[in-house]
């Protein structure tokens, strides 16, 4: 029998190709916006958030297979839940969740988890509520970029 | 549909190939240095091949050299050069800044050992002017070599030109025709090349099978030490099957080489202007001066990799210079060079094409990218931010 060998898991190419909660929130209560055209990768998270809970989540995004997949799947946890429970979401938890990213696609979970934290972020901002800014790191500490 | 459009990469082994691989495989495995006649018709078989492959491309047979592919004949080449200026105190390479790793890699080691290196720049067109290895030319220069296509955008080289050039200045001159090979063309007597490399499963032979061509002027270093194959220039048992393979392949792709550009270009010009029609796109590299079967686009706003991802579920094979593919962080250093900004390469796409491609697959492909290039605009924010004027377009529409 012939070996099928796929960079990408199955759970990652169902996301990439079915992606979920895809499009904008008109009038959304956060926007986060992580990466850049340089890069090769920009997603966009919009946030709508009625008593602290996270009714509705949709995104963008510019990038590779596993950058698509990533922001579905990001959205997929953090829908429904507390706003609280949203900003626990790690890259990690998003990896685990797609059974793995290769190790050069690391960055693209990094990048979902950054996407969501502005886009929370920006509804603490936009509501005046009191945060502790070590929750939020900015992109300037991934090391994908650099060069 | 199954379209494999990937041609650059490697391609599918012609029939011919196959056959005149077969008996060497299962009647005549003797080892061409061995004296008894099982040995000695292996060695007959060798030498006709390697007569064959020089009659391919102007060559002596005692020019041919056969190697493991593309890679070990641009290495070799390159470092038999080196070492050569070296002896004369002559430590000046002269090169391109879209030649192939296999090159510029290691053109990168040399300058560590103290060799200076000058890339030529390549232009938008992808085209350099023989004017410039002119001028760059100096008295300490041992080498130049200019690939004579790009393995990307399929950019044909000015080899003659340049050829001509360095014969004057009494430079050797070393072509990388790894992808021109049984594509265009190859005179290196007329076009006045001292070295050539070519690779066997870029034109339907078999893979791990290439080619150094070096003239008798030129001196070649072994790079493998060992037994006396080769003319002592390139130890170990000579891969009789896949050299066969090689020189049968070659041979039809060069005996068809009209037929096959009068069939090609044409379906080439029809996948390109298809292409264009597509909003703020952009074909890589010259229109005309390049391979029968190259086209090369960006597009504005999406990223390389989920296209092919895309294109794959259609049956379509392609490929792409966006970093995401390269595994490195960098998009193709040859949509750089060409002047491409970050932004446009990652969103590069490369179809290589093949005579057996029809106007109906042409027409499937186009409107298969059409569709995937939408689909990934429309969920695109780097596309909506260009769409409503938050950034600015690098391509007209």
């Amino acid at each position: 029998m012939e070996k099928q060998y796929h960079m990408y898991s199955e759970k990652v190419m169902d996301h990439f190709r079915n992606p979920r909660n895809v499009g904008e929130i008109e009038n959304a209560d956060g926007v986060g916006e992580a990466g850049n055209p340089v890069c090769g990768d920009i997603m966009k998270i919009f946030l709508k958030i009625e008593n602290d809970i996270i009714t509705d989540v949709k995104f963008q995004t510019f990038g590779c297979g596993s950058a698509i997949a990533s922001s579905s799947m990001a959205t997929e946890l953090i829908k429904g839940k507390p706003v609280s429970e949203a900003l626990k979401l790690t890259n990690k938890a998003v990896t685990e969740a797609l059974d793995g990213l290769p190790a050069h696609k690391l960055h693209c979970s990094v990048l979902a988890e950054e996407a969501i934290k502005k886009a929370l972020k920006d509804y603490y901002d936009k509501n005046g509520i009191e945060y502790d800014e070590d929750l939020f790191p900015e992109c300037e500490d991934c090391e994908h970029c650099v060069r | 549909m199954e379209i494999y459009a990937d041609n650059a990469a490697t391609t599918k082994m012609s029939r011919t190939a196959i056959e005149a691989m077969l008996p060497y495989m299962e009647d005549i495995y003797g080892n061409p240095s061995s004296l008894y006649s099982a040995g000695q018709r292996a060695r007959a078989a060798l030498e006709d091949a390697r007569e064959r492959v020089a009659a391919a491309i102007g060559a002596e047979p005692r020019e041919i050299y056969f190697t493991s592919g593309g890679s070990e004949a641009d290495n070799q080449a390159i470092l038999s050069a080196a070492e050569a200026g070296e002896k004369k105190g002559k430590k000046h390479i002269i090169s391109t800044a879209f030649e192939h790793h296999a090159v510029l890699h290691t053109l990168k080691k040399l300058e560590k050992r103290g060799f200076e290196i000058t890339l030529l720049d390549v232009h938008e067109s992808g085209v350099i002017d023989p004017g410039q290895v002119k001028d760059a030319i100096r008295e300490d220069t041992c080498l130049v070599t200019v690939m004579s296509a790009n393995n990307e955008i399929g950019t044909i080289q000015p080899i003659s030109d340049i050829g001509k050039i360095c014969r004057e200045a009494g430079v050797t001159f070393h072509t990388d025709a790894v992808q021109a090979a049984g594509h265009i063309n190859i005179d290196v007597r007329a076009q006045n090349v001292d070295m050539l490399s070519l690779s066997a499963h870029k034109f339907h032979g078999p893979k791990g099978c290439g080619v150094l061509y070096a003239s008798k002027k030129v001196r070649l270093s072994n790079l493998i030490e060992g037994g006396a194959q080769e003319r002592g220039k390139r130890a170990g048992t000579e891969n009789v099957p896949a050299i066969m393979g090689t020189a049968a392949a070659l041979e039809e792709a060069c005996g068809n080489l009209e037929a096959y550009a009068e069939k090609l270009i044409p379906l080439r010009n029809r996948l390109i202007e298809g292409l264009e029609r597509i909003p703020y796109s952009e074909l890589n590299g010259d229109r005309t001066r390049r391979l029968p079967g190259n086209v090369n686009f960006c597009f504005e706003g999406i990223e390389g990799e989920s296209l092919l991802l895309l294109l794959d579920d259609r049956g379509i094979s392609a490929s792409s210079g966006s970093a995401c593919t390269s595994g490195s962080l960098d998009p193709s250093h040859v949509l750089l060079a060409i002047g491409r900004p970050h932004e446009v390469a990652h969103g590069s796409l490369r179809l290589t094409i093949d005579a057996g491609i029809t106007e109906e697959e042409i027409d499937y492909i186009v409107s298969s990218v059409t569709d995937v290039v939408g689909y990934l605009r429309s969920i695109s924010p780097f596309w909506h931010d260009l769409e409503c004027g938050k950034r600015e377009h690098v391509f007209k529409n």
